[in-house]
Order: C-alpha cells, then structure tokens, then sequence
C-alpha cells in the first residue's frame, strides 16, 4: 500500500514537471515572452530591468531554469490589471472557487445518489422515468443557460434570490466563508445549483447503471437467498459496490467543477479564479494566465492523486494487490 | 421459415421501441432542415445592414418591423430578427459541432488503432499523452488554446477537435485491444495477412459501435462546449454568431425585462443538444450487447 | 407417517416474455424426507434451476408462480407474505449457487457476509454471531478459521469459497437445503471432497438437500432418490439405484448411456440426437418425441406421470419395461 502511493506521488511529481515544461515551452519558446510577462506600458528601463531580472538574455535552458527557481518561490510575474504578484491574486481568489465548488459537489453527491438508487431499483415506475428524464436534461442543458433561466426566473421574475456577487463572509481560520450566514447562503444558492447541475445528472446515471447492473449480479440473488433484508441488501451490498466508481468520477470530476466554475462565476458574478481568469484574457493580463495555468495544473494533479489512493482504499481487490492470491 | 433480419434492420427495430428516441430523431432532422435551408426560410437575412433599423430593435415578439416584416420572436438590440438569427446560427453551430467531432474521431481513431495494433512503445506513449490530456477537463483545455490563439472559426473549430481526440483514441484502443486478444487475429497474423487487413478488416469493424455511440454524444457536447466559449467571449467572432453569442448578446438585456433576445436562441439550442442526446441514449441501448436479455 | 421436510405439488412456473410464455416449470410434483438427499437432474434449460428458484421465491418479473402447492413441513409457502418468505430462506430452506466466486460479494468481508446471515433471522450479538461463523467455517473444514473470517473473497480458492458459501448455507440449521450444481465450477478432486462432506452433513444433521446438476455420475454415487427433468417436467422418478439400474423412461436411458465407461473403449461415443427444444410456445405432446426412438403418433398428446413400477414414476407412452 505504501509502495502504491510512493508509486502515484513520483509520477505526480513527473507530469507537474513535465507541464511546466510545456507552460514554459509555451510561452518563453514559442510565444513571445517580452509580450507575455512585461506589461506593455512600463517604459524602456523597466523593460531592460524586467529583461535582465527574468534572464531573458540568457540561453533557452538557463531561463527554465529561472523560470522554475521562480515559480518554486512563489513568484510568477505581476498582474499588469492589479499590479500585484500574480500568485496573491489568484490565491485571494481562491476560497470563492472552492467553496461554491465543494457546495456544487455536495448537492451533487447528497441528492444524486438516492436519486440514481431510486431510478436503478424502480426504472419503469413513474418517479423513475421522471429521474431519468429529468437527469438527461440536467445532462444536456449548457450550464450558462441554466444559469441564465436561474436568474430570470428566480431573480427576475421572483425576486427570491440575488442574482449577482458574494454574500458577506466572515474568516475562519484565515480562510473568507460565506456559507455562515444566511444572506451568504442567499448568495451561494443560485450558482451552487447551476453549477451542480451538471454533476447531479452524471451521478444520477451512473448510480442508476451500476445499481441495475448489480442488481443482475448472483450474490445480490445470494444475499436475497441468504434472507437479508431489501434494506441490507441495497444499502449495504449493492451500495458498497457501486460506490467505488462512482467515487471515483466523483472525484475526477471535482476538477471539472472548478473548471466549470468559470462558467458559473462569470453569469453569477462570483468573484472566484474563474471569473479573473475571463477578466483576464479579455484585458490581456498575460502574467495572471500563466500564473492560473500552473495552479490549475498543480491542482489537478493533486486532485488526481487523492482519488487514486481514496480509491485504492475502497476497493479491497486493489489495496491488498492482486498479487495475494 | 421467415428470413432472419440483418443488423441493421434489427438496430432500427429496437431503437424503434422507444418513443423519446423517434422524437428526438425528428426533431434533430427538422433542426438539419432548417439550418441547411437557413437562406430560404428566414424572414430576414439578419447579416444584410441594408435590411435592419435600430429603430426597429428590442421588439417583443410579435411585433411588426417598420417595413411590415413581423418579428415573431422579436428583434435584439440591432434590430435583427430573433428568428432569423437563430436559422443562421445554428449553421454556424452545427458545422462547428460536427466538423470538430469528425475531425477529432478521424484523429482519435487513426491514433487508437496504432497503439493497439503496435502496441510497445507506440502504445505507451500515445496512451501517456492521452491519459494526461484526459485528466484535464476540457473547458479549460480549449479555454487555454483559445486564450493563446484568439477567436475565430477555425480556431474555435482546432481547439474542439484537442480537446476531444484523446477520449476517441483511448475507446478505440480498449476496443481494438479486445478484438486483438482473441486468438483468430494471432491465426491471421499467422496467416501472413497484410497489417493494414488486419486492422480494417477485424479490429476496425469492432470498434465502431461504441465510437458510434460516444460520438453521436460528444456532437451534443461539442455544440453545447462551442455555446458556453462564445458565450464568454472566446468563441466565434462577432461577424458569425452561433447560438452561444445570441445568447450572449442579449444577456444584457435580460435584468430589465427582455428576456426575447437571450431566450428564444437557448431554446433552439437545448433543442438540438437534447434531441441529439435522446438518440444518442437509445443507440447506447441498442447497440450494448451486455444489456440485451 | 413423518412429515415430508417439502412436499411439491404441481408446481408450474411461467415466464412472461415479449416474445411468448416460456414454461419453465411445468407440473413438477416430488417429495423429500429429512435426511435424505434428492437429485434434480437435467441439461441446461431443463427448469431445474428455476425449481429451485420457485420453491425459494426468488422467481423474478417477467416470471411467476402461477400454479402449485410448496409443502414445507406441511405450510404451503406460496401463501406466504414476502416478509414471512424472508424470514424462510436463508433460516429453513437455504440455497447453494454454482459460481462461489459470483456469489460472495467481493468488497464485503468473509465475517460480514456470514453474521448478517445469522442476525438476519435471530436477534444475536455481534460477538455470538461471529463464534458462530467461526464454528461453522472449522466445520466445513476450512483451516485456520479464525483469521479466515477477516479476509476477503477473492483471497480464498474457488473449493474454499464454496467450502463458505456451504458454511453460510448452514449457519441457521436450516431443514432443507438446495444446491444448484454447487461443484460444476470446481475441480474433480475438490468436487469429491465437497460431495463426500455433503452427504456427511446431511446424515449427520437430518438436514433434507436437493441437489440440482446436470452430472448423473455425482447422483450416482450421492443421492437417495433421483428426479429428471426435461423441457420443464419431471419424467422420470424414482430411489437411484432403481432409476439408474433400469431406467424407464427413454430420455433417462439415453442419458445413462451417453456417460463415456471404461467398458466401452473404442467405441464411439453415444449421444442422444437432435437438441432440447425451446421453451418459448412449446407445442403439445410430449417434449422428447422429436428425438426418442420409440416416439409414434400416441406421443402427440401430453403423457401424464404414470406408475408402472412400484415406488417408480415416469411420463411415458412407451416407458422401457422389460
């Protein structure tokens, strides 16, 4: 087990070295890096300073080199917008992103589940069809669309709901939250949905496959000839084994959900990374972009990496290795 | 004795069995229609300056235009007619769709059957590239690229086909890797059979029920990916609005009441995404050979 | 008289299809005795496995008991309410699968899938079910039970894990238990050692066991009395010695005939002609006649079972009496 995760966490470290590789590629060798990383209204000596700082002068393999010793350090270049290091910008940005994500997934895992349950195990009821069509709308409709009828019609037409921005927050742990307070949750309501829609409708299908494919299995007919319950025979035998793939897409899709995100905060207003990342390129701010690119990066490599050992520690097949038997 | 029907005849039937599935093959066909016949049956071509007053903007639907031309839908905020521009922008959205689709499976398959078929080293490091791709979702994949290139057709068109190969040639190469394994295609290697027979003839005609199936879905995705792009601003240019910068435009519009300019436009294109959808589900059904009892 | 452990009674069990009414079980009547063991033997298709099913309730839609009476210690379970079936298997009748490896859950543990078989019907402790368990798995011959019972399935051999599944199946002391080709996935060693351990049990415990298989060579040498099956019916019936001895029935024979024997090396291999029918819209008569030998146009009217031997069954218009 420990030689599994030591496995996973070099070749992590492999692709993240192997994509700053290519970021760097990107935009010291084959974009313009004079362009990219000095804000074009700084004057002929800052331009000849930033030169000399970044090492723009020196040989292909030496600026890597620079460029890593920086990025190692933390220093990724300055927003030419805010005229802050890149790093903070993104990192102030960031709680926003994550919690409306991990609202998104919540809702997502919490409601989806049963539901896809109750579809896998009555499929020709009513309340089953109705979850699967409504889960191949959820599936199908774009996410900025629903966005967009979330806020005509409840902030609109309603008036229940705000339809823009963040809700106060109050810090915890250093960390800005707005889930504490109700006109936080206020805030969060709308795009946490919008954005979970997406989510709710994968988990529901594929709960509602793995369960009717367990369903067929023998030892659900064992457990059944055995005497057990319904109760035990779903929520414990047929639950157990369709939860570990869907742990898995969960998980893997939590890095979408941050990406999706940019979507969501970008109608809603939200200001997490995924709104400053549309700023961004629409202003030109090219620091911020690298920047985001390797903390996206980092991150998905990360999320990557804890799936594989959350999923290692489901499955008893994998954790205890094949090579017992 | 009756005659025993062909595949085809039998993929038509099952997927005959579901009614959700015929509609939406309806549907989807009279969206085709429409796009293909965009000139013919707009009312106005929303591209003509000649054609357009601003005098005549931000009408509610059914309003009539100054020349007498009714906007059934309504117009923006140029004064285009609603309806029009969504016949017109579902060209530009379905060739986006599609082209990018069956570039990218052209691509995905050619590389799939290669790391199946050489396997070694070929394999190992087609299937690294595209494990490393896939781990990367692909809004961010193509929001990068776009970011790097600029907007525009074809690059909005380049960036959909990255974004999707990978997932092509990885179904392609587990579906060929099964074909490979079973012992007839160790008997025709031994028969000398040419590669390339090998490859079209037994591994290919293997693949192409599941490539069918996520295809057809990833056409869906395509169209909706493009929408959400243009959406944000990084998609299509302003001179060829598909669906997603309709939308965009008249997002706007739509915190003081009129909601016509956005609305109609996400309606046409959840039509077309959910119709493709509900064919797709039924192809995945029918074509599933676990599922069938 | 002592009661039957089970007594069915024209038991008939039908298939619902798109494309027709498959009979899977088609007025099936047999009794067993506790202690004793019954072969239910058949090809594939033949309903013996459906039987089974039937008389454990676990026929699922698009098929249903339609008719029949199923006698256990002289209650009729198809009056029974789902929640009283519940509490019947795994308690009185207990049921034994083919594939051991299909039918343990492969991500619960040996432990979990034993003690919730036990409390499932009694309100015992944790700690009393698992001695239980533990008991039960020295039983069936399983070394090292204590750490055995923290494992996981796929750590046990395919004959070990049958040895549990066997080991569940008797944790309630049930009265009857039904194996359904228990050893057909096994090797023929393993498969010895588990019939010979079978019939121990059954013996020892007075526990009835229906034993369903497609191999007359094991019946030959395990059970007290035989049923054969063929296209959903009984057609022969009978104690084991008597059936195999001097078959009745021309399907039997031809059955007993076809088990290659040393005493006829070189000989070619016998085999009864043509295939088993299908079961969907089988037409009248009787259901052997398109390979039977014997067969003339008496055969084209369903054969009712008959007693032409004392204590013997058959359904036959021209049974082989000698």
């Amino acid at each position: 087990m420990a030689a599994f995760i030591i496995r996973r966490l070099l070749q992590s470290v492999l692709v993240l070295a192997f994509m700053s590789l290519a970021v760097f590629v990107g935009v010291y060798a084959i974009g313009n890096p004079v362009d990219i990383l000095i804000n074009p209204q700084a004057d002929q000596a800052e331009i000849a300073r930033t030169i000399a700082a970044l090492g723009l002068d020196k040989p292909l393999w030496e600026q890597y080199l620079v460029f890593l010793k920086q990025a190692l350090s933390g220093d990724l270049g300055k927003s030419f917008a805010y005229n802050i290091p890149a790093i903070q910008l993104i990192l102030e940005r960031m709680p926003a992103t994550l919690e409306l994500a991990l609202a998104a997934t919540g809702l997502a895992v919490f409601l989806g589940i049963p539901l896809g349950l109750w579809a896998g195990l009555a499929p020709d009821s009513w309340a089953g069809k109705l979850i699967m069509t409504g889960s191949i709308l959820g599936f199908s409709l774009p996410t900025f669309w629903v966005g967009l009828m979330l806020i005509m019609l409840f902030a609109v037409e309603l008036g229940w709901l705000p339809s823009s921005g963040r809700g106060p927050t109050a810090v915890v742990l250093g960390i800005p939250l707005s889930f504490l307070s109700w006109e936080g949750i206020r805030h969060l309501i709308l795009p946490a949905i919008n954005l979970a829609l997406f989510k709710l409708s994968l988990v529901i299908r594929l709960t509602r496959a793995g369960t009717r494919e367990a369903l067929l299995q023998d030892y659900v007919k064992f457990a059944r000839a055995k005497g057990l319950s319904n109760a035990r025979v779903v929520g414990v035998h047929v639950l157990k084994n369709i939860m570990i793939p869907i742990v898995t897409v969960i998980g893997l899709e939590f890095g979408s959900v941050i990406a999706f995100a940019i979507v969501t905060e970008s109608i809603f207003a939200w200001p997490g990374m995924g709104k400053l990342i549309i700023d961004s390129i629409n202003v030109l701010d090219r620091p911020v972009i690298v920047a985001y690119l390797l903390v996206i990066v980092g991150l998905f490599i990360l999320i990557n990496l804890a799936v594989d050992i959350v999923y290692s520690l489901l499955d008893p097949r994998v954790r205890l290795g094949a090579a017992a038997e | 004795m009756q005659r025993e029907p062909t595949p085809l005849q039998r993929i038509a039937a099952d997927f005959g069995q579901s009614k959700l599935a015929l509609a939406g093959l309806v549907g989807l066909t009279l969206i085709l229609l429409a796009a293909l016949f965009a000139p013919l049956i707009s009312p106005q071509n929303p591209y003509d300056l000649a054609q357009l007053d601003v005098l005549d903007s931000r009408l509610p639907p059914g309003s009539k235009a100054g020349n007498g031309l009714t906007f059934w839908l309504g117009s923006d905020g140029q004064g285009r007619d609603i309806l029009s521009g969504i016949f017109y922008g579902l060209r530009i959205s379905l060739v986006v769709g599609v082209a990018s689709t069956l570039c990218a499976v052209l691509i995905g398959l050619t590389l799939g059957l290669a790391a199946a078929y050489f396997g070694g080293r070929t394999d190992g490091f087609i299937m690294r590239v595209v494990d490393i791709q896939l781990s990367f979702p692909a809004i961010l994949i193509a929001l990068i690229l776009l970011a790097l290139l600029g907007q525009g057709i074809g690059k909005t068109i380049f960036a959909l086909i990255m974004v999707q190969w990978a997932y092509y040639a990885r179904t392609v190469r587990s579906a060929a890797l099964i074909e490979r394994g079973k012992e007839y295609i160790e008997a025709a290697k031994g028969l000398a059979l040419s590669p390339a027979r090998i490859v079209f003839r037994h591994l290919l005609p293997n693949c192409l029920p599941p490539l069918i199936v996520i295809a057809t879905v990833q056409v869906a995705a395509a169209i909706a990916l493009e929408a959400t792009l243009s959406f944000l601003g990084i998609g299509v240019p302003i001179t060829e609005p598909s669906l997603g910068l309709l939308i965009k435009n008249g997002f706007d519009y739509m915190l003081s009441g009129k909601y016509w300019i956005s609305f109609f436009p996400g309606v046409a294109l959840l039509a077309t995404i959910v119709s493709i959808n509900l064919v797709a589900d039924q192809l995945r059904d029918v074509l599933n050979p676990r599922l069938q009892k | 008289m002592t009661e039957s452990t089970l007594r069915v009674e024209n038991l008939r069990t039908h298939f619902f299809t798109r494309q027709g009414v498959v009979k899977a079980v088609e007025d099936v009547s047999f009794s067993v005795e506790p202690g004793k063991i019954l072969g239910l033997v058949g090809e594939s298709g033949s309903g013996k496995s459906m039987t089974g099913f039937s008389i454990m309730g676990l026929i699922d839609p698009p098929g249903r008991v339609v008719a029949g009476r199923i006698l256990l210690g002289g209650e009729d379970l198809r009056g029974f309410s789902p929640e009283a079936m519940r509490g019947i298997r795994g308690n009185r009748i207990a049921m034994i699968f083919q594939d051991p490896m299909m039918s343990l859950n492969p991500v619960l543990r040996i432990d979990t899938q034993m003690t919730e078989a036990i409390r499932a019907h009694a309100d015992v402790s944790r700690g009393a079910a698992l001695e239980r368990a533990r008991d039960a798995l020295a039983r069936v011959g399983i070394p090292s039970p204590e750490e055995r019972l923290y494992a996981y399935p796929h750590r046990f051999s395919g004959g070990m894990r049958q040895r549990v599944a066997i080991a569940i199946a008797l944790l309630n002391q049930p009265d009857l238990i039904i194996a359904d080709e228990p050893t057909t996935a096994l090797d023929v060693t393993i498969q010895g050692q588990i019939l010979f351990e079978m019939q121990k049990l059954a013996r020892e415990s007075g526990t009835a066991l229906i034993w369903i298989t497609h191999d007359l060579s094991v019946i030959a040498g395990l059970a007290d009395d035989i049923a054969v099956m063929y296209a959903g019916r009984i057609v022969e019936q009978g104690s084991v010695d008597e059936v195999l001895d001097a078959p009745l029935h021309p399907y039997t024979h031809g059955l007993i005939a076809s088990v290659p024997s040393r005493g006829r090396r070189g000989e070619p291999l016998r085999q009864i002609p043509g295939m088993t029918p299908s079961l969907l819209d089988l037409a009248p008569g009787c259901a052997f006649r398109e390979r039977c030998t014997r067969a003339d146009s008496a055969c084209a009217k369903d054969p009712a079972l008959s007693s032409p031997v004392a204590g013997r069954q058959v359904r036959c218009f021209h049974p082989l009496i000698a």
